[in-house]
This record gives C-alpha cells, sequence and structure tokens, in this order.
C-alpha cells in the first residue's frame, strides 16, 4: 500500500524567511511516526503543510495518494493543534459533539473519545474552567472522534502526567494496531523511544528519518538523547555550514 | 454547503451564546433601558397634530439600530476569538465548508437579533405606545434583517482585526457613519449632494427608510419591499466578501 505521507523538497517560507528547507521523507501506513526537533525547528509548520493549512513554497506533500489539503482528505485526516482549539465556552462534551457531528458521526462517538482521553468525569465542565492539561486533552478529544485514517498531533503529551501520557501512547499504538496512521510531535526525547519510526527536525531540515533502533545504531549509542546530539554535530560538520550561511542569509 | 454541518454549527454557536447568560441579558435589556430613557427624553415635547410624535419617530428607527449594532460588535469578537484560538484553523480541516460557518453565524446571531428585536418591539409598543401604520411584524422582520447585514459586516472585519482592541474600532468605522446619515437626524433629502450620495450606498439608509414606510403605510409599500431586497442583497454581498477572507491555506 502506498504511504501515508509523502514529503518531497518542501519548501515552506513564514515571514521572511525560511522554516523548511526541502524536507523528503515518507511515513508508512499504520504506524506511530514520532516528529521530534526542539522548539522553532518546524515541527509546527511540517503538520501544517501535511494538514494543507500552510502555504507551501515548494516540493510537494501528498498525503494518502491525494495531494495535501484536498478537500476529500478533509474527513480522512483529523488535526490536534499545538494550543488547544476548543471552545471555552463550551462543556467538554458539547465541543467533543461538534466535531464529531462535523465527521457525521454521533453521541456516542464523542463520549468514547471522551473516555479515551481520560475525561469522562469532566464532561459536563466548561472548558475555559479545566486545567491546562485536561484543555488540551478536550482538545485531542475533538481530533480522535472523527476516526480519521491519519492522525497529526502536534505535542499531544505536553503537561500531561506520567501515567496519562503513557495512557495516552498506548491508545496511539491501539490505533496504529488497527492501521490508522499518526504523526505524533514533541520536543522531548523521551517520548522517541515510543515511536514506530522517528523524524528528526532541526533548523528546518530532516537529519534522521528511521527506527529507533536504526537511529541508535546510526549514532552508535544506546541512549535517543544522546545519539539526536551526535547526529546533530554530524549534519554541522557535514553540510552544516554551507546550510547555516544561506539560513541566516535572508 | 452541507444542510446538516449547517445546522450543527449554528447550534454550537447559540449553544455558546446561551451559556454566557450574561450577554443574553444585556442583550435583551440594554434595548429596553435605552427606549426608556428616549420616551422620558421626548415625553414632554408636545406633538404638534397630524405629525407622529418625536418618540415614535425616534423609536422605530432604533428598533432597527439595536440589532443592527449589537450582533456587528458580538459576531466581530466572536469570529476573532475562532482566529486566535486555533478553533478556524481547525475547523478548516473539517468537512466544514466555509459557507457553512459564515451561514451558521448569520443564521445564530441573526435569530438572536430576531429575539432582541422582538422584546424591544414589545416593550415600545405595549409600554410606550409606539404607534406605526402597518404591522409590527415587519418592524421585527426588517430589524431581523438588520442583524444578518451586522453579523455578515462583522464576519467581513474581523479579518482585519487582530486583537479585540482592533476589533472593537470598527464599531466607530463601520456603524457610526450608518447611523448619521441614515436620514435620522436629518431627512436625507435635505442633506448636501455628496452626504446623500454616500448616503445611498450606505444599507443601513435603506433599512431605515423601510421601517419609516411601515410606520406611515397601513400595507406594506413597495418602497419597503425594494429596501428590504437591497438590504438583503449587501448582507449577501458582504457575506461573499467574508468568504474571500477566509483562506484554508496561510502563511
Ligand atoms: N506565523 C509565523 N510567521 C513567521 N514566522 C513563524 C510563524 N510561525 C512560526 N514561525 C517561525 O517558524 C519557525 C518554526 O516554527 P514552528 O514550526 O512553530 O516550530 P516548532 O513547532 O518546531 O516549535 C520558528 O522560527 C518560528 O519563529
Ligand atoms: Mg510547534
Amino acid at each position: 500500500m502506498e504511504d501515508a505521507i509523502v514529503l518531497r523538497d518542501l519548501v515552506v517560507d513564514r515571514g521572511r524567511r525560511r522554516v523548511l528547507h526541502g524536507i523528503s521523507c515518507a511515513v508508512p501506513r499504520g504506524v506511530v511516526a514520532g516528529l521530534l526537533g526542539p522548539s522553532g525547528s518546524g515541527k509546527t509548520t511540517l503538520m501544517r503543510a501535511v494538514v494543507g493549512v500552510q502555504v507551501v513554497g515548494g516540493g510537494t506533500a501528498t498525503v494518502l495518494g491525494r495531494p495535501a489539503g484536498s478537500a476529500d482528505l478533509r474527513r480522512r485526516v483529523g488535526y490536534l493543534t499545538q494550543a488547544p482549539s476548543v471552545y471555552a465556552d463550551l462543556t467538554v462534551r458539547e465541543n467533543a459533539r461538534y466535531f464529531a457531528a462535523l465527521h457525521g458521526r454521533g453521541r456516542a462517538d464523542a463520549d468514547r473519545a471522551i473516555a479515551d482521553v481520560g475525561l469522562g468525569a469532566a464532561a459536563g465542565q466548561l472548558v475555559g474552567t479545566l486545567s491546562g492539561g485536561q484543555r488540551s486533552r478536550a482538545s485531542l478529544a475533538c481530533a480522535l472522534v472523527g476516526e480519521p485514517e491519519l492522525i497529526v498531533l502536534d505535542e499531544p503529551t505536553v503537561g500531561q502526567d506520567p501515567v496519562l501520557r503513557a495512557e495516552l501512547w498506548s491508545r496511539f499504538h491501539e490505533l496504529a494496531a488497527s492501521g490508522v496512521t499518526l504523526l505524533v510531535s514533541s520536543h522531548v526525547m523521551d517520548e522517541a523511544a515510543r515511536c514506530d519510526r522517528l523524524l528528526l527536525i532541526r533548523e528546518g531540515r530532516l537529519i534522521a528519518d528511521d527506527t529507533p533502533d536504526a537511529v541508535r545504531a546510526a549514532a552508535g549509542v544506546s541512549d535517543l538523547d544522546e545519539a539526536f546530539l551526535r547526529l546533530i554535530r554530524a549534519s554541522e560538520t557535514g553540510a552544516g555550514v554551507a546550510a547555516g550561511a544561506g539560513g541566516e542569509a535572508s | 454547503m452541507n444542510p446538516r454541518i449547517l445546522a450543527v454549527t449554528t447550534g454550537r454557536i447559540l449553544r455558546q451564546l446561551r451559556h454566557d447568560r450574561r450577554t443574553v441579558a444585556l442583550l435583551l435589556v440594554v434595548p429596553a433601558l435605552l427606549l426608556t430613557l428616549v420616551y422620558y427624553m421626548y415625553a414632554d415635547q408636545p406633538a404638534r397634530s397630524g405629525e407622529v410624535s418625536t418618540f415614535d419617530r425616534i423609536a422605530l428607527v432604533m428598533l432597527g439600530f439595536f440589532p443592527f449594532i449589537v450582533m456587528f460588535l458580538v459576531t466581530s469578537i466572536a469570529m476573532l476569538r475562532e482566529r486566535t484560538t486555533g478553533t478556524l484553523e481547525r475547523l478548516l480541516t473539517t468537512p466544514l465548508a466555509k459557507a457553512d460557518l459564515l451561514f451558521g453565524y448569520g443564521i445564530a446571531f441573526g435569530l438572536a437579533g430576531a429575539v432582541q428585536a422582538a422584546v424591544a418591539s414589545a416593550l415600545a409598543y405595549w409600554l410606550f405606545d409606539l404607534d406605526t401604520a402597518g404591522g409590527s411584524g415587519f418592524v421585527i422582520m426588517i430589524a431581523a434583517l438588520n442583524a444578518v447585514l451586522a453579523v455578515a459586516l462583522g464576519l467581513f472585519c474581523s479579518a482585519f482585526a487582530r486583537t479585540e482592541f482592533q476589533a472593537v474600532q470598527f464599531m466607530p468605522v463601520v456603524v457610526a457613519p450608518q447611523l448619521l446619515l441614515c436620514g435620522l437626524f436629518v431627512p436625507r433629502d435635505e442633506m448636501a449632494g455628496w452626504l446623500q450620495a454616500i448616503s445611498d450606498v450606505l444599507p443601513l439608509s435603506y433599512a431605515v427608510e423601510a421601517l419609516q414606510e411601515v410606520g406611515a403605510h397601513a400595507e406594506p409599500t413597495g418602497t419597503m419591499w425594494r429596501d428590504v431586497a437591497v438590504v438583503a442583497g449587501a448582507a449577501v454581498l458582504a457575506l461573499v466578501l467574508a468568504a474571500a477572507t477566509l483562506r484554508r491555506r496561510s502563511g
């Protein structure tokens, strides 16, 4: 089967700066792919390009076999924005039901999505009165509720306690096992080990696209944090000098 | 556009409004207080025989103003919130069509404006003896149409505001000239030519003329229907412009 996401030389400029410098990669179906990189490296921008809300300066993004942003992809792709994007003046349940209805799903689906993110007890609470972590889970419920084929999650586990984080990751793997593809971003490396595949991004360039084991092997260390550091150093001594000059010039 | 998505979007917007009890209360009480104020301002002015009393003249036009001003503000802020909280970005990745969102706002706040106009009209007719030759149903219909026009203008203007402060500034820009030139303060045919020309392209002038037609004639007149058509056309035009400002992709 074709890959869930294929990027070819994807270039994105934001403001007057180049944010993505020709990214090429492929994410197969039915995996949890981690998009890892420090803050400001371009994770959100890449995800926006995948869901089709980002103006792209060059290259192509193909999602589920169609150009990113195609109208029919809107019922097949779920997107969790980095900042929780739910209505603060509605309850958790009302939010979930609204986003469920947009995808042609019913109330039972909404209730299940709320339970899946551990918000069952707060379903009747106004989102505006939730804690930060609860609010981002409410937002997550709204991204899962349409049962999309591709789920793009921008830092879904930030601010969650360790138990909940583990639960969410096992939920992601359940979904992947059922054939759903997940692209999950994070800026903390300890989440990298939980992914089936890793995309490591730094200053708008991809420095690794492989399984966690292969990344460890390539860097020659067992710790992913350390592996990431070595790959960064390697990329800087190689193409890094010329790239750095090009990046800062404009 | 999809009728089911339009319906759930309209419902969602009304539900948000319903959770905000204080706004709903203000929506209904403020027009009543202002009508009371105007009533007592003109209570001691002798009405010249054969002419409509000053209160009747002003109150009739005010009934059209309330939904226009309030719904413009409410819509500008609501749409700005959709943009700044990211809900708009997310909505645009779902099967929702732009028209579902725009018409959802038009219907939801149009309804809210109609309720506001109905409550204010009931008060004006029953408590303050407002007298119109035509039926009160037409007054409420025109006021509701004003609300829809205001929603459409608010949706359009919110595209040019980055903050709530900026959004509020569009109120005097969009609303004040229409209030001043609509013919309430100075009859339109007594204005200087260039002011009349400006007044002619402002949709609220037609809404006010339509209300005055209801005030003066027992049966709906051709002028009233033409004015209603002009206001509806302006609302559609503003919605089309608003749709053009909604981009699925941004930088
Ligand atoms: N709307 C914007 N306009 C201009 N530059 C932006 C905008 N959004 C993000 N950027 C810049 O693009 C770069 C990548 O941002 P982002 O994709 O949000 O990174 P990440 O999600 O990895 O933290 C950053 O340098 C950021 O400052
Ligand atoms: Mg980000």
